[in-house]
């Protein structure tokens, strides 16, 4: 079961990325793009995460030791918190917004989409550039 | 004068039953005589058709406003009710000291001693709507008062809002429906009662927010185009400015999706239409002060961010499955089941852990009661004790939305018939806020943008099948007689259509398929040219085309059927809509009698008293105070701090001293009574008195409400409880009011009073409006020590002294 199962993992990978290749390279650029909005995203999510979870445990230590005060320090250097809340919510929904109206120009000028036919790649662009400008008027304004 | 009113209306009215036929003869004509049509005629015909339309559309929205105005002519152009006045208020502020001034105002006038932060609670949109239309009026030279513009923004937003919902049922439904829902909402009652010139309220330009948006969600999921996306959020971004109800939409909409996904009628359309939308609109939302943070962290959103999550999902399921052959993504299906099982549970539990986290479970109290309608009646008095949140009565249906009771499942079923993304929107909608409207009055109005969409529908639907079959009978009657219907099938339909409106839902029934088949006949048509005599079309056409006279009789009966709605939000805006309530009348055998006594009460307390004196009344009056008297109040209709609210319900059902006592230690100078025992004006302090009661004793359980009632009745008169007759609201609404006729009648409580002789030894009475029905008393300033007497016994005062303030900590409630 188990062999049949890597096998057929194996096949469908092969299968995906014959698939994938065939994709035309400005899809390929707007994919890499996306993946590189939704590392960013996931970058600054990682860190908050990490940063509560030391917080959290430093807060035993602080019971039990007077080092922690130094360790805090150092740890609150290390990691940018999530404290002026504000900035962090900026930063992450411009990523994952960035990756969102990617993902949507994607799909408009992916001629194998038939539901956009009559929308010609350039509409769509300024579309998608109207868009990103709102979004990032909008962090601007936010990012306090 | 109401005649020129009415006017427009009937004429716009008329002019839309008109159109219909013209509109739907573009789509049927051609199946009639194919080869007759030529192309230029057709084009002049779509013409002619989008500019009457666009008349059709400026006299909608002549009628929208004009509609609102009997207000102002039957009365005066005057900011009604409470909250418009606060809302007026704020405006003002706006326009006097600029944008900036307004986000950081400080508020010291109201909830004395801590004072209320305006520009992070208030939901800007109207005032700011407002302000803008003021300053672009005076920039252009004409010089109206800000005022005005307050007063007529409501009508101006009615209008457009009936133009959005033009918009909206003609992405649904087509042209001709657009219009006809567009006529039903610009006098539709339920949205006459909160937008009458005057009504200076949120949900004036809420619902156009609420339309525009939904609007643009079916536009974008129309079209797949991201420039509606961006507008989409920018008109989500207005509604979040201007009124709480936008959890409404950030709800629905996610439901829709969610809907859509479930049925399988997944599309890129629909990620380009909700993703974008999630985290503009989250982003959007989050600036407006008052919501803040709370965009991302209370439970109202965190159902859109979980569709969010799922759209993405099925997003690349769908991707997958399109690069992919069959049998390889049924492998990756039977793969990817097993492990997203496990993160799925994993996110499921985090998100779980994170609602549970939160402080009551991240839900407010007025959404709570909305999923549980008896929440708010359990916990929270304040919510409860306001009459717009208690759910509404059945004839309330009817006064609101009319005959569009009835067509509302018309136009549901019209909407099955041929279900697209857009139409199941439409009834997605009408569905949550016929529950929400269930719930809570005032949600009646999100109900009836809903009704009228609807109704719009079955109405259009239902003249386009009679007009069509009244033209395809036409020709056979001129020319061939052999069209006369005689089948046992279409007699049926003639009973039916005889018996009433309401069996239309059945009616639509047998009409749908034939319009399938007309369909189907049409290509025929156009295929094997004109072949009227083949028996197979003329089966289909028996189907199809009801009878003549059926027809036009029940054209004749929908026509009547809008005449009656006409009639009847005419009467609804003329009569029960448009008083401003804070100018009253009556109708007397000896003529008409005008009650100005709130204006006259608080024009007295602006030229009387001292600038920073304090006024204590319930908390109804105190937008008025503040915004009308210009003078610091403790309570208003905010009701932000319960505690600060209950304080003075226990002033007020404390005994005259004990109330002293509060009153004093909050600096009150002026107490402000409601009284409407002389000329019977049934919402005054005395019927709500016993919310004041409830409210002080949840804070200060020394109020017992059973105190105040004998054998569970609520009554003042002899038979009354001692609590109740020496409390201060008694006292203070019926002191001297024997006076008047000997007899002291209380004209509301239709009874004599308890207690007639009131003597008061810690208030004094310092004016009594001319109906009686405002009475400012004024707080006796603390006797003075008589000098003689502290020579004598100085030890004997001062132990004295002590133990009355120690007394007076243990009676005050704050210690």
């Amino acid at each position: 079961m188990a062999r049949s199962t890597s096998k057929d993992a194996q096949a469908l990978f092969h299968s995906l990325r014959s698939a994938y290749v065939a994709t035309p390279s400005s899809l390929k650029i707007i994919d890499i793009y996306v993946g590189f909005a939704v590392f960013t995203a996931i970058i600054q999510c990682g860190v908050v995460s990490v940063e509560r979870g030391c917080e959290k445990e430093l807060e035993i230590t602080v019971r039990e030791r007077e080092i922690s005060k130094k360790m805090r320090k150092v740890v609150y250097m290390a990691f940018v918190g999530s404290f002026p809340f504000n900035s962090f919510l900026s930063g992450v929904l411009s990523c994952v917004g960035t990756a969102v109206l990617a993902v949507c120009l994607r799909i408009q000028v992916n001629k194998e989409n038939k539901e956009f036919k009559d929308l010609p790649p350039e509409r769509a662009f300024a579309d998608f550039v109207l868009c990103n400008l709102v979004l990032h008027l909008v962090i601007m304004n936010f990012l306090g | 004068m109401p005649i020129i009113v009415i006017s427009p209306l009937k004429q716009s009215f008329a002019l839309s039953e008109y159109l219909l036929p013209a509109k739907t003869s573009d789509s049927f004509w051609p199946s009639m005589a194919a080869a007759a049509e030529t192309s230029s005629d057709r084009t002049l015909r779509n013409a002619f058709g989008s500019v009457l339309s666009f008349f059709i559309l400026l006299l909608i929205g002549v009628l929208a406003f004009s509609i609102r105005l009997f207000s102002v002519i039957k009365y005066e152009s005057v900011i009604h009710e409470f909250d418009p006045y606060f809302n007026y208020r704020v405006t003002q502020f706006l326009t006097k000291n600029g944008i900036y001034d307004f986000w950081n105002w400080f508020d010291d006038r109201t909830w004395y001693p801590l004072g209320r932060v305006i520009g992070g609670t208030v939901y800007p949109g109207l005032t700011l709507t407002a302000g803008t239309l003021w300053r672009i009026l005076n920039s252009l030279n004409i010089p109206l008062s800000v005022e005005t513009v307050c007063v007529f923004t409501a009508p101006i937003f009615s209008a457009f809002a009936s133009w959005a919902t033009y918009l909206l049922t003609k992405e649904v439904k087509g042209a001709g429906a657009g219009l006809t829902a567009a006529v039903l909402l610009a006098m539709v009652p339920s949205y006459i009662s909160r937008s009458v010139a005057g009504s200076y309220d949120n949900e004036a330009v809420a619902i156009f927010a609420l339309i525009i948006t939904f609007y643009l969600y079916i536009k974008t999921l129309n079209t797949g185009s991201l420039f509606y996306a961006t507008l989409n959020a920018i008109a989500y971004f207005y509604m979040v400015c201007s009124w709480g109800g936008y959890t409404f939409i950030i709800n629905l909409i996610p439901m829709h999706v969610l809907l859509c996904i479930v049925t399988g009628r997944y599309s890129s359309r629909l990620y380009i239409a909700y993703a974008p939308l999630v985290v503009l609109g989250t982003l959007l939302a989050s600036l407006v002060p008052v919501v803040g943070f709370n965009a991302v962290l209370t439970s109202e959103h965190f159902a859109s961010f979980l569709v969010f999550i799922i759209i993405h999902v099925v997003a690349l399921v769908y991707y997958i499955k399109g690069i992919l052959s069959a049998k390889m993504f049924k492998v990756a299906v039977t793969l990817v089941v097993s492990i997203g099982l496990l993160v799925c549970c994993a996110v499921i539990a985090v998100l779980i852990a994170l609602v549970a986290s939160s402080p009551t479970m991240g839900w407010s109290g007025r959404s709570l009661s909305l999923l549980d309608p008896t929440y708010a009646s359990k916990y929270i008095p304040i919510i409860a004790s306001v009459s717009e949140h208690q759910p509404p009565t059945w004839p309330s249906y009817f006064m609101d939305i009319n005959v569009l009771a009835f067509l509302v499942p018309a136009g549901i079923i019209a909407c099955f018939l041929p279900l697209s993304d857009a139409s199941s929107f439409a009834v997605l909608y009408i569905v949550t806020s016929v529950y929400f409207s269930g719930v809570m009055v005032r949600l009646m109005l999100v109900f009836a943008p809903a009704a009228c969409i609807m109704s719009g529908i079955a109405l259009s639907q239902a003249f386009d099948v009679f007009t069509r079959s009244i033209k395809f009978q036409l020709p056979g009657i001129l020319g061939k007689s052999e069209f006369d219907a005689g089948d046992t099938s279409s007699s049926g339909v003639v009973a039916e259509n005889d018996a009433a409106k309401p069996d239309k839902s059945e009616e639509k029934l047998k009409e749908r398929p034939s319009r399938k088949n007309k369909k189907k006949e049409k290509e025929l048509v156009e295929k094997a040219s004109v072949e009227k005599t083949s028996t197979k079309s003329k089966i289909e056409k028996r189907l199809l085309v009801l009878p003549l006279e059926a027809s036009v009789i029940a054209l004749l009966l929908l026509v009547f059927l809008g005449a009656f709605y006409v009639v009847h939000c005419v009467w609804a805006a003329a009569e029960a809509y448009s008083a401003p309530s804070i100018v009253l009348t009556s109708h007397s055998h000896d003529g008409l009698h005008v009650f100005d006594d709130f204006r006259e009460a608080y024009a007295w307390l602006r030229h009387n008293t001292e600038v920073d004196d304090k006024v204590a009344s319930w908390w109804d009056y105190g937008y008025q105070t503040t915004a009308m008297a210009n003078r610091t109040v403790i309570v208003d209709n905010n009701t932000w701090n319960n505690t600060h609210i209950a304080t003075v319900g226990t002033a007020m059902s404390s005994p005259e001293k004990a109330a002293w006592e509060i009153f004093n230690s909050l600096d009150v100078k002026y107490v402000l009574v409601v009284f409407g025992g002389l000329v019977g004006y049934p919402s005054d302090d005395i019927n709500k008195f016993l919310w004041m009661v409830r409210i002080g004793g949840g804070v200060f359980p020394h109020i017992k409400e059973p105190d105040y009632l004998r054998d569970g009745q609520y009554r003042i008169d002899s038979q009354a409880t001692p609590t109740m007759l020496n409390c201060l609201m008694y006292k203070l609404s019926y002191y001297r009011f024997v006076d008047v006729d000997g007899k002291g009648f209380d004209r509301v409580r239709r009874t004599e009073i308890g207690k007639k002789y009131i003597k008061l030894t810690h208030f004094e009475e310092v004016f009594t409006t001319h109906h009686w029905m405002v009475r400012i008393y004024k707080l006796k300033p603390p006797r003075n020590r008589i000098r003689g007497k502290t020579k004598k016994s100085k030890t004997k005062t001062s132990a004295t002294s002590s133990s009355r303030k120690s007394v007076a900590r243990k009676k005050n409630p704050w210690h």
